[in-house]
């Protein structure tokens, strides 16, 4: 477990620092392979989005210069952002990780992006080798905890924006929006995206009025729809089941006799006003009516906020599972680093068991095969006995926080090669087999 | 042993009534879901009930509670068919209430079959009992969407996403549930009261027939109400606020038509 990271995200860094650390994707297989280069660290991977950028790392001995890389590679003066970073190790960087990719670290918390994000910067670098066995064991668990998050909790579940509470809104009065009809009044920005919103979720057709004819015409071609000049709002507007206002005028321009109108004409099914207008489009008397649903700007407003609140209460309960994961992940990923060692001190004194057997054999003169066996037996049988501790010890302490220091300690009592890191590595990603293989060994 | 069988509902039915006030205060997927289940347990315990009454021979359902149980058994129908086509379970907020209090009173003892005397009619007067109680189950339901539709719609007038009772479905959906067992209903009730009718009047045994008498104005009342919902709903669309207001008094109307059984002069159970 030596992994390390560094970053900064939207919380720790004001927008200008973030801009100076963001890397293009174009550019992320560069970075991901000058990280691998870089002493002491053994696999790197890199995660840049618009809230936060973080380097990943699986390094040598724990203790790798992170800042220098970054510092390097930016060619940043260290005052400018080491007080926007935070470094992670171990246990903590795993949390991390587990809680960026499970949104809990974003900026809406819950929002679903996140993960696609982390999954690409993943990908990126392991097409360049820049991950392999560690940092692939961390990210393939961390995509598991994210959609165990997300299926176990209801983070992510209520919609954040005003468009898509608008949406929501609008589900909540008329069910299924297959087939609604939508009335955009006056043409803008937000009114257009949340009329996008609408339509993704099954609104059939569009209309659009606007004081200026032109830009009702430009907005309808957009959406396919119909432009009505705005003399005739009043009497096309009940053709509509959602209409979305957000035009300039000083008062509102929807009262309660037009709401009347409207509902006689509709025979009384409901209508959802959308008014994102200030000052408001709709009168409040209207919106009294039986039948009429507006909703104004603040109104909306509250219910984005009333379901980020919402959320934070799940995100507790996401947190929860995350810590469970943290720990079953540093479990596991410790018996992992104690196999390598079991499996070099079997073969070192396997070596020397062979070397004495030669080494003697030229003096005893002709074996049977019954003796020949014998030998083998006992000389099996010895080494076995005396590996049985050495061996039980390093797979308890494994499970504890030793484990290092135990390793440390045999493979400097047994003066045990350090193996090649690729050896290392894809005996890590076998897992359990080494394991059998130890255990089979030492019964023997 | 029908009276067992109904009590073994009774207790199914329970779950569900519990369910219809926990459900008020707070959304849980896993209680509808018991609640679901409980109840359709329930009606097969009922379902065997009302099978050994109508095997006993007799002309069934002729005393009060066992027609109390026969209206609880079809309302308790409806309520599953609702639930298959639209996934919902909170119309149970007001069907299960009611449901237990028939059964609750239809499994308190056992009552004689005294409508003996209906033999020659036996067919009209199944026919009637069957019609009528369909009509009143789907009132039943009609109501109890139409109080939904009215906390829906409270509840997103006042525009704050609170918990409580956030386990209604969609405002449309509401009405369409209320309006369709509207039209359901409407031509089973008309037809239990002409069928009811012919019985009163051509059935040698019930003598004159006074229609000034308490049970046969009610009904008359409730089927009028009954009229003027599905025609002010028809034309105009009325719903919410007026709609709930015209499906209250269709229903108490259908409740004093209900209880005038203990004191009018027409369906002398348990006096005669």
């Amino acid at each position: 477990m030596r992994y390390q990271l560094i970053g900064l995200n939207h919380k720790s860094a004001p927008l200008e620092v973030r801009e100076r650390l963001a890397i293009p994707e174009s550019r992320l297989p560069d970075t991901c392979r000058g990280l691998t280069a870089y002493p002491g660290i053994e696999e790197g991977m890199v995660i840049s989005t618009c809230n936060r950028v973080e380097i990943v790392t699986h390094t040598v001995n724990g203790h790798a210069d992170l800042r220098g890389f970054l510092h390097d590679h930016f060619h940043l003066d260290a005052s400018a952002v080491d007080a926007h970073l935070y470094e992670f190790r171990e246990k903590d960087a795993v949390r991390h990780i587990f809680r960026v990719a499970s949104s809990l670290d974003s900026m809406v918390v819950g929002e679903a992006q996140i993960l696609g994000q982390v999954k690409e910067a993943y990908a990126t670098a392991r097409a360049v080798g820049a991950v392999r066995g560690q940092l692939d064991q961390l990210f393939s668990r961390a995509f598991a905890v994210a959609k165990r998050v997300r299926s176990e909790t209801a983070v992510g579940t209520s919609s954040v924006s005003i468009a898509s509470v608008a949406v929501e809104l609008a589900k909540k009065i008329f069910g299924s929006l297959q087939g609604k009809k939508v009335f955009i009044v006056g043409a803008g920005k937000m009114s257009e995206l949340a009329a996008r919103h609408l339509l993704a979720h099954g609104c059939a057709s569009i209309f659009v009025a606007n004081r200026t004819y032109d830009r009702a015409i430009g907005l309808a071609q957009k959406f396919d729809g119909q432009a009505i000049k705005f003399e005739d709002l009043y009497t096309t507007c009940d053709r509509a089941d959602i209409v979305i206002t957000s035009t300039g005028a000083p008062h509102a321009i929807f009262r309660r006799e037009h709401g009347e109108q409207f509902l006689a004409r509709r025979k009384n099914r409901p209508m959802f006003f959308i008014d994102i207008a200030v000052p408001r489009d709709v009168s409040p008397e209207m919106g009294k009516l039986d039948g009429i649903f507006a909703y104004d700007i603040d109104d909306l407003q509250q219910a984005v906020s009333s379901h980020v609140a919402d959320r934070r209460k799940e995100a507790e309960r996401a947190e929860a599972i995350i810590a469970g994961e943290v720990e079953k992940f540093e479990a596991r990923i410790s018996t992992l680093d104690v196999v390598p060692t079991i499996v070099s001190l079997q073969d070192h004194l396997e070596t020397i068991r062979q070397a004495e057997i030669d080494r003697v054999r030229g003096r005893m003169g002709q074996l049977t095969p019954e003796q020949e066996m014998a030998v083998e037996a006992l000389t099996r049988g010895i080494i076995n006995k005396v590996m049985h501790t050495p061996i039980t010890t390093l797979k308890t302490a494994a499970k504890e926080s030793e484990a290092t220091t135990v390793v440390d300690v045999v493979r400097r009592l047994f003066n045990l090669q350090v193996k090649g890191k690729e050896a290392q590595l894809e005996q890590a990603s076998k897992k359990d087999e080494p394991t059998k293989k130890a255990e089979v060994g030492t019964r023997q | 042993m029908s009276l067992l069988w109904l009590r073994f509902a009774l207790g199914c039915y329970f779950v569900g009534l519990v369910y219809a006030f926990v459900a008020l205060t707070r959304t849980s997927d896993l209680f509808s879901r018991i609640a679901l289940h409980a109840a359709t347990i329930g009606m097969v315990f009922h379902f065997v009930s009302l099978a050994e009454l109508f095997l006993s021979g007799q002309i069934v359902w002729a005393s009060v509670h066992n027609s109390e149980s026969l209206l609880a058994f079809l309302s308790m129908s409806f309520f599953l068919v609702i639930y298959a086509i639209y996934k919902t379970t909170s119309p149970g907020v007001v069907v299960f209430p009611v449901v237990f209090f028939l059964t609750f009173v239809a499994a308190l003892d056992e009552q004689p079959v005294l409508l003996t005397q209906f033999v020659s009619h036996k067919g009209w007067l199944i026919a009637h009992i069957m019609l009528i109680f369909t009509g009143y189950a789907a009132l039943l339901v009609s109501f109890g969407a139409s109080l939904l539709y009215l906390l829906q719609e409270r509840r997103l007038k006042a525009k704050k996403s609170t918990s409580l009772i956030a386990f209604l479905p969609a405002l449309e959906v509401i009405d369409q549930i209320g309006y369709r067992s509207l039209l359901l209903g409407f031509p089973f009730m008309t037809l239990g009261l002409i069928t009811g009718s012919v019985v009163a009047i051509t059935a040698p045994s019930i003598g004159r027939v006074d229609f000034l008498d308490p049970k046969i104005l009610l009904s008359v009342l409730m089927w009028a109400v009954y009229m003027v919902m599905v025609f002010t709903r028809w034309n105009s669309g009325w719903r919410g606020r007026r709609a709930a207001f015209l499906a209250t008094f269709a229903f108490v109307a259908a409740l004093a038509a209900w209880a005038a059984n203990y004191f009018s002069a027409m369906h002398r159970f348990g006096t005669s």
